[in-house]
């Protein structure tokens, strides 16, 4: 009895704690919902893209993407003819929509490698089924984001020698001490190595369109770009190393391309810009504008071509807990310039802090805050988090607030810097918006080609998650 | 090797199952029996595969090193040769060999060298892209790239012999076995 007693009440201590275990488990939604075979998965993805039909929706979306492409097709033009002047650029303000625009566009990117490369290393599975749509969101975020600095110099064509290291006869070479250079190696990095972690993703998919595909021309398409996959365990060990060396490269590549972005500021000697939070700020920030892009995405995604037993509750919850997390470091990252700008003691950086606050152009600043350090506090609920359509709204206000950060970052330093004398405002033209809207219009019609030709979800690795979710049930001790 | 088989035009004969852990049970047997020249194929990497095909490691990884190291050589090579040599420029009477500032792109190069090399590391030693290959020949093996899997061994290999084999591929218990003509 005596004996007994205690190893009872340790028994039942256990089972408590297994309850407890499992009632945890229970409200973790699964990274796929159950029931689901390779060919399950395969048919229900590759089905999206070798259907002969198109649902009216797909032409609707990507017809107004076209018109809005259609509008920057005009701007460039017109910007090409006349000359940058048709911006609202000035003296001071020297860059605004262009280098706003450009920041804006490239941290989008960067969730996408994130849940590409960074969840890969940390062996997230639940990156398996968003990976390919992110990744290509970065691709199409970086060509959005490029055009604007190489417009920006007004003579596009020109730019390879002030931009790109080339033996030329004028004897000419960058001046690779400038922020600027180490921004275009940075992108340029950036965008080729996404786009080859991406195509190397793709080629086994490939293989499988290939094979499932009932028109010749789909056939001999999706046969080129397979490379003539067969799946062969030489290729596949191959592969594996390959893909995790491009991940383990893109991990501080993507972190190194924010730092450099920032650097463009951070460099310079003016209030506002001249800080050494800048990198790890922007890095923050970047991921939580990114994965706003993301959510924006996926939702309508998932609803439309319904994939919700591929991009489950679990991926929204978890994204949403991802922007809450970088975005209490941006948070964080307002406070600190706050902060300094008042401990620092130096007059130009507390008026360049009051002048945000304060100034013309207050009222943008406010609405960042409200959004960016406010408005997110509502991730903390489950409540919130289970909300599909409240979670579209607030990742859409996200993209708001962190393009209305770029706006303050960049305008409030620049309009009133050391010289009241050389003080002036600054605001947009038609033409400025027309470009802006207009690489929307790109970034959607190139998603929307996308979602059409190629699989948004990664196929071969949605079989593997299947297999690795058969082998979790039949594994004994699992609580 | 030619003169062991019999019809020249086999490449090989292939074995098909329907469950992963069938085709590496039957990939570890067929090494044990002394197969050599074979390929396993599969709609999924499995990792235990290549223990079972006794495959060795790649070398890609040190391949990816060299190219990383080649960028980073090169890319700081470009910043100095330029900044100190072909077109000195006095900023603020900073010495020319500023060398923390060709840190960003050097850093970038290093980062391009080892993306590329992985790149066209991979598909180099994978021999692709490969317009035709004889497992294509077999018409079950369509669903090599959705939910079968496949064991070849190919006519190649020192112990083949298109009655035996074929005979010890049946053992294995799978799907079915089929020629894959060359």
């Amino acid at each position: 009895m005596a004996n007994e007693h205690p190893q009872h009440r340790i028994g039942a201590k256990q089972d408590a704690r297994a309850e407890q275990v499992n009632a945890l488990l229970a409200r973790t939604p699964p990274v796929i919902a159950p029931g689901h075979t390779f060919d399950s998965v395969t048919e229900t993805i590759s089905h999206t893209v070798l259907s002969k039909k198109t649902p009216l929706g797909w032409f609707l979306g990507f017809g107004i993407a076209f018109a809005l492409l259609m509008v920057l097709n005009m701007t460039i033009g017109k910007l090409l003819l006349t000359g940058i002047g048709i911006w609202g650029n000035n003296v001071p303000v020297g860059w605004a929509f262009d280098i706003i625009n450009f920041v804006w566009w490239i941290g989008i990117g960067h969730a996408g490698t994130l849940i590409s490369a960074i969840l890969l290393l940390f062996r997230q599975q639940w990156r398996t089924s968003i990976n390919r749509f992110a990744e290509a969101m970065t691709l199409f975020a970086v060509a959005c984001a490029a055009m604007f600095p190489l417009l920006h110099t007004g003579r596009p064509w020109l730019a390879a020698y002030w931009l790109f290291p080339y033996p030329n006869t004028m004897g000419l070479w960058p001046q690779f001490r400038s922020p600027l250079i180490w921004d275009v190696f940075a992108v340029s990095t950036y965008g080729t190595v996404s786009a080859l972690f991406w195509f190397t993703g793709l080629v086994p998919d490939m293989a499988t369109l290939r094979d499932r595909a009932k028109s010749r021309a789909a056939q001999v398409i999706y046969g080129m770009l397979s490379l003539g996959w067969r799946g062969s365990a030489r290729h596949w060990q191959r592969y594996e190393m390959a893909y995790l060396l491009l991940a383990g490269i893109s991990t501080p590549l993507v972190l190194s391309v924010h730092s450099v972005v920032s650097f463009d500021f951070a460099v310079s000697v003016l209030p506002g810009w001249h800080a050494t939070i800048f990198p790890p700020y922007f890095v923050a920030g970047a991921i939580y504008s990114g994965f706003a892009m993301v959510m924006t995405l996926a939702i309508p995604l998932r609803k439309f071509y319904g994939m919700e037993d591929f991009i489950t509750m679990r991926h929204i919850h978890n994204m949403t807990k991802v922007m809450l997390a970088t975005g209490m470091i941006v948070a964080y990252g307002y406070a600190n310039e706050a902060f300094f700008a008042w401990f620092a003691g130096n007059p130009y950086e507390s008026y360049m802090m009051y002048n945000r606050m304060t100034g013309p152009y207050a009222v943008f600043y406010w609405s960042l805050i409200a959004i960016n350090a406010v408005m997110i506090q509502l991730f903390w609920f489950r409540k919130v988090r289970d909300n599909i359509a409240l979670l579209f709204i607030l990742s859409l206000f996200v993209n708001v607030g962190m393009w209305l950060e770029r706006f303050i970052i960049i305008v409030t330093s620049l309009h009133r810097d050391f010289l009241p004398s050389s003080w002036d405002m600054y605001a947009p033209t038609r033409w400025d918006f027309g470009m802006f809207v207009g690489t929307i219009g790109l970034f959607l019609a190139l998603f929307f080609l996308f979602i059409r030709f190629l699989p948004a979800i990664a196929m071969f690795e949605m079989r593997t998650l299947v297999e690795e979710e058969t082998h979790e049930l039949e594994r004994p001790g699992m609580v | 090797m030619a003169h062991d088989a019999p019809t020249p035009t086999l490449y090989g004969l292939m074995a098909e199952f329907d469950q992963p852990k069938a085709l590496v049970a039957a990939a570890d047997k067929a090494r044990l029996a002394g197969y050599r020249n074979m390929d396993a194929y599969s709609p999924i990497p499995i990792e235990e595969l290549g223990e079972a095909l006794g495959l060795r490691r790649t070398r890609l990884p040190i391949l990816v090193f060299l190219g990383g190291l080649f960028g980073c050589l090169g890319g700081f090579g470009l910043a100095y040769w330029t900044q100190v040599f072909a077109y000195p420029m006095n900023v603020g009477a900073r010495p020319y060999n500023s060398w923390p500032q060709f840190i960003p792109v050097t850093f970038e190069t290093t980062v391009l060298g080892a993306a590329l090399t992985a790149f066209i590391g991979m598909w180099a030693l994978n021999r692709l892209p490969q317009p035709y290959h004889p497992v294509f020949n077999v018409p079950e093996f369509a669903r090599a790239s959705t939910d079968r899997f496949f064991l070849c061994i190919e006519a190649t290999d020192a112990r083949f012999d298109p009655r035996s084999t074929r005979q010890f591929l049946e053992g294995l218990h799978p799907v079915g076995v089929s020629e894959v003509a060359l």
